[in-house]
């Protein structure tokens, strides 16, 4: 039966499968080979570039542009690779505009960076489209590492020590390997199954076991393996301690989102009339915009902060906005109404004063069948015996955790923000400790 | 509003530019939409000799070099002269001028170095009322190749003999178009000048390859395996075309020639710095190529404009102005000492100058962690390549030290009087003197 937007309560098929298609289709679409080099032509080449220095794997920005606008873009992407193995799934998914291009001296000159990330994705497709893999193992050096977690820490650190000449075995407790690459993507970043098609990809280097579906214990890792690297990730999702959030139809935007990428027909995928998230990251911009294209009639998106605070970048929120979300700042939970299901959210604006967030007293209600929670994640089962910082496993600059022979990196670590890019250098770094360690 | 209106030895045109002998003045379609579009003359693309033809190849007939956002810079070309018949050119020249009696029209002529060809030819181009001839001593490929074209053009004594023909048999101003692919551009135009030319126009296109296919090994453009070598003009040109435009307007031999400029002029300001440096007007033709006639509104528009702000009534008035400041080099000013200035506000940090400087230059710019880039000024040559990689315009400037102040480079005070390598104490020359 087909709905519309107006339909109440939580409905699937409330728009055409035509709109689903476009409303689900790539939000960049990839360059054209003229496209690229007029975006190309663009970057100074910069000495010691910004961007470069904006971008958490250090990718050299210059150099893969100007092998762009010299027509070799495989090298260019041999140069994304080198210093980011993920690097097209960073390419669709990074926060450019507060990394590289926020730096880039066009940005400062006329308020238009080089289209950075754009320009990485069509170099990247290159090779992964192609399926080519430009690195290859070095001899092998008998010795064997365990990584817990095939997202992208765990994944950038297994590749790097594989090239090295390492036996890896990857254990993941989900049915694919990706981790939030997978399950934790808008779907309009990443369409035509990228991530799986990207981890087909980096495995062809060799070396690498996949065990998905599977859990394994620290203790009988450190005992099978030389080393074990931990990119868990953050499996637990804050709660919003307001009254009658236990209430039906009240869920993490996180699981919402890994619903709609596993999703195989989105027009069988419910979403309610009225939508309200809770948050201020890229996980409630992710779930606001997708409840909006699954044809929500009303999505708000309710932060507790101020705009300046939100940590979904200001091309996020403009993302947001333009697709219909209603962005309301300063304001936070204050009880769940409804009986048994969800029927509304009663909010309490806020002030900030002296430093401290307060409450000012006036309320407001909205009307909602369906309540995504996004106001953070939080570490799980970490295993025994790792010291911990700030809710996170602690780790040196090199990623090793105060427990011998075990590494750490990505989400679940301590330092860096909470990003894929940032995930992929610590996997990598954490790799080349390893590496050094295992050498000695 | 300055007034635009040339008189180029004796043929008025109602601004200073010309279409040069190329294909857009092959035929009289396009010479009509030019003069239609404001263009104040045409040289008429080169007439042959009676008889059949000549045939041109059918493969690519140019190959090009591009900057930034594939604008064309240089063009190189393959093209031979006019290979319709001399009757139906003639025809039309007539009828265009006919219709177009205030505009120039000149003809373009390259026949075997034979006298009997040229007086064969020059009664035919006077009856259509053309106002003058252009030899075409030019031409670098396939023409030259048949002794005619770049091959006359790379000997002054032919230069001379044929001017003096062509002045012999017609009554017609007699321009002669001169090949850059020579050692000396001065040579030739002193032959021309002694063959009685009225004046002489430059440069005709270089020698080049633009290209190579790097599949299957051969030059570019490519006509079925194989490239030749062609001609290359347009923007990338014009500081070699500036030069021997200067070279001939400041030898003493041919001060007093006339000078058709042309090599890469695409906008007013190239027209403008070729007449300064002694072009009486100017010959385009790679601009329009690439951007079509139109752009004579900005030529006209820019040129006007500018002589407005200068206080200048007629073209006449800049034409060699900036001739008495070309020089040669042991004439500079070796007390002259100016640094590189950063300008703060504008800079966009992109390090560009640090690394010109830093890794080809005199290690005179400094980078500080926060990315601000300042010049050193006890290193400082103001050789400007950091001005020339700098991307944001006046960002860099050049400043002269005043005199009196001590150049920390060298803790030398700067000095008024002027001083150049003639009189230097490192000029060997210059000691023997003493």
């Amino acid at each position: 039966m087909t709905h519309s937007s107006a339909t109440n309560g939580i409905v699937a098929n409330r728009v055409s499968p035509q709109q689903l298609a476009d409303n689900f289709s790539d939000l960049h679409g990839p360059l054209d080979d003229h496209e690229a080099q007029v975006a190309a032509d663009r970057c100074y080449f910069c000495y010691d570039a910004p961007c470069t220095t904006a971008c958490p794997t250090e990718i050299d920005i210059p150099l893969f542009i100007r092998q762009i606008t010299t027509g070799t873009p495989e090298a260019a992407a041999k140069t994304i690779f080198s210093q980011n193995i993920l690097g097209g799934m960073c390419a669709r998914v990074c926060p450019t505009e507060t990394l590289c291009e926020e730096v880039c001296v066009r940005e400062t000159a006329e308020g238009k960076p080089v289209r950075i990330g754009e320009l990485q994705r069509y170099a990247t497709d290159k090779l992964v489209v192609k399926g080519e893999h430009p690195f290859t193992r070095a001899a092998s050096t008998g010795k064997t590492v365990a990584v817990l977690g095939a997202g992208p820490a765990g994944l950038s650190c297994a590749h790097r020590l594989a090239m090295l000449g390492h036996g890896v075995t990857v254990y993941d407790t989900r049915p694919k390997a990706g981790g939030l690459n997978e399950y934790g993507i808008a779907s309009y970043k990443s369409t035509d199954n990228f991530a799986q098609a990207e981890v087909e990809w980096l495995l062809s280097i060799g070396g690498i076991t996949m065990q998905c579906g599977a859990s394994a214990e620290l203790a009988d890792l450190q005992a099978r393996h030389d080393a074990v690297f931990l990119g868990i990730g953050l499996g637990g999702v804050n709660s919003l301690r307001a009254e009658g959030e236990d209430k039906d139809n009240v869920t993490d935007a996180v699981s919402f989102i890994a619903d709609l990428r596993q999703a195989d027909d989105l027009s069988k995928l419910p979403i309610g009339r009225r939508v309200v998230v809770i948050g201020g990251g890229m996980t409630a911009v992710d779930a606001a915009v997708q409840a909006k294209l699954l044809g929500a009639q009303e999505v708000s998106m309710v932060y507790r902060r101020g705009k300046e605070n939100m940590s979904a970048s200001e091309f996020e929120q403009e993302l947001a906005t333009s697709k219909g979300v209603h962005l309301i700042y300063n304001a936070a939970p204050l009880r769940v109404t409804g009986n048994g299901s969800v029927a509304g959210v009663e909010f309490g604006y806020t002030q900030t004063v002296d430093g401290k967030l307060e409450q000012t007293g006036e309320t407001f209600s909205i009307a909602a069948d369906q309540v995504f929670k996004a106001i953070g994640q939080t570490l799980l089962n970490v295993p025994e015996g790792l010291m911990i910082e700030g809710g996170k496993i602690a780790v040196s600059d090199t990623g090793a955790t105060s427990v011998k022979g075990v590494w750490a990196g990505g989400d679940c670590a301590s330092g860096g923000d909470d990003l894929t890019v940032t995930a992929v250098a610590e996997g990598r770094d954490a790799a080349l400790d390893i590496h050094a360690s295992l050498s000695r | 509003m300055a007034d635009l209106k040339s008189n180029f030895i004796g043929i008025k045109s109602p601004n200073p530019f010309w279409l040069a002998s190329a294909p857009p003045t092959d035929k009289e379609y396009n010479v009509r939409r030019a003069f239609e579009a404001g263009w104040g003359g045409v040289v008429w693309k080169t007439l042959g000799s009676e008889g059949p033809p000549i045939v041109n190849i059918n493969g690519p007939r140019y190959g090009a070099i591009w900057g930034a956002d594939r604008r064309l810079l240089g063009l190189n070309n393959l093209e031979l002269i006019t290979d319709r018949p001399l009757e139906t050119n003639l025809r039309e020249i007539k009828a265009v001028k006919r219709d177009y009696p205030d505009r120039a029209m000149i003809v373009s002529l390259m026949v075997p170095c034979e006298e009997d060809a040229w007086r064969a030819i020059l009664p035919h181009v006077e009856e259509t009322g053309a106002d003058g001839i252009e030899l075409n001593f030019g031409c670098p490929h396939g023409m030259a190749e048949r002794g005619m074209g770049a091959a006359v053009g790379q000997v002054p004594e032919y230069i001379e003999m044929v001017t003096r023909w062509c002045k012999q048999y017609t009554r017609m101003p007699v321009i002669v178009k001169l090949t850059p692919n020579i050692t000396d551009i001065r040579k030739p135009a002193e032959a021309a000048m002694r063959g009685g030319a009225d004046a002489v126009s430059l440069i005709n296109t270089i020698n080049s390859i633009t290209s190579v296919d790097l599949d299957i090994f051969a030059p570019e453009p490519t006509i079925d395996g194989k490239g030749a070598h062609g001609g290359y003009c347009g923007p990338a040109v014009k500081p070699i075309a500036l030069n021997m435009v200067a070279e001939i307007a400041r030898s003493a031999e041919t001060a007093k020639l006339p000078i058709s400029g042309i090599g890469g002029i695409t906008n007013w300001r190239d027209a403008a710095e070729f007449m300064a440096l002694g072009a009486g007007n100017v010959q385009v033709c790679t601009a329009v190529m690439t951007y079509g006639f139109k752009i004579v509104d900005e030529l006209i528009s820019g040129l006007s404009q500018w002589m407005d702000e200068k206080g200048v009534t007629s073209v006449d008035q800049i034409v060699g102005r900036a001739v008495p400041n070309t020089s040669d080099w042991k004439d500079l000013n070796l007390n002259y000492i100016a640094k590189a200035v950063i300008d703060q506000d504008k800079c966009i940090k992109c390090g560009r100058c640090y690394a010109a400087c830093e890794d080809t230059s005199h290690q005179a710019i400094a980078m500080s962690e926060d990315r601000v880039f300042t010049v050193k000024d006890e290193e400082c040559v103001a050789c400007n390549m950091c001005l020339n990689t700098c991307p944001v315009e006046g960002c860099i400037t050049l400043e002269q030290m005043a005199v009196g102040e001590v150049d920390p480079r060298t803790g030398k005070e700067v000095v008024a009087e002027h001083g150049d390598w003639t009189t230097h104490p490192n000029n060997p020359s210059c000691l023997t003197l003493q």
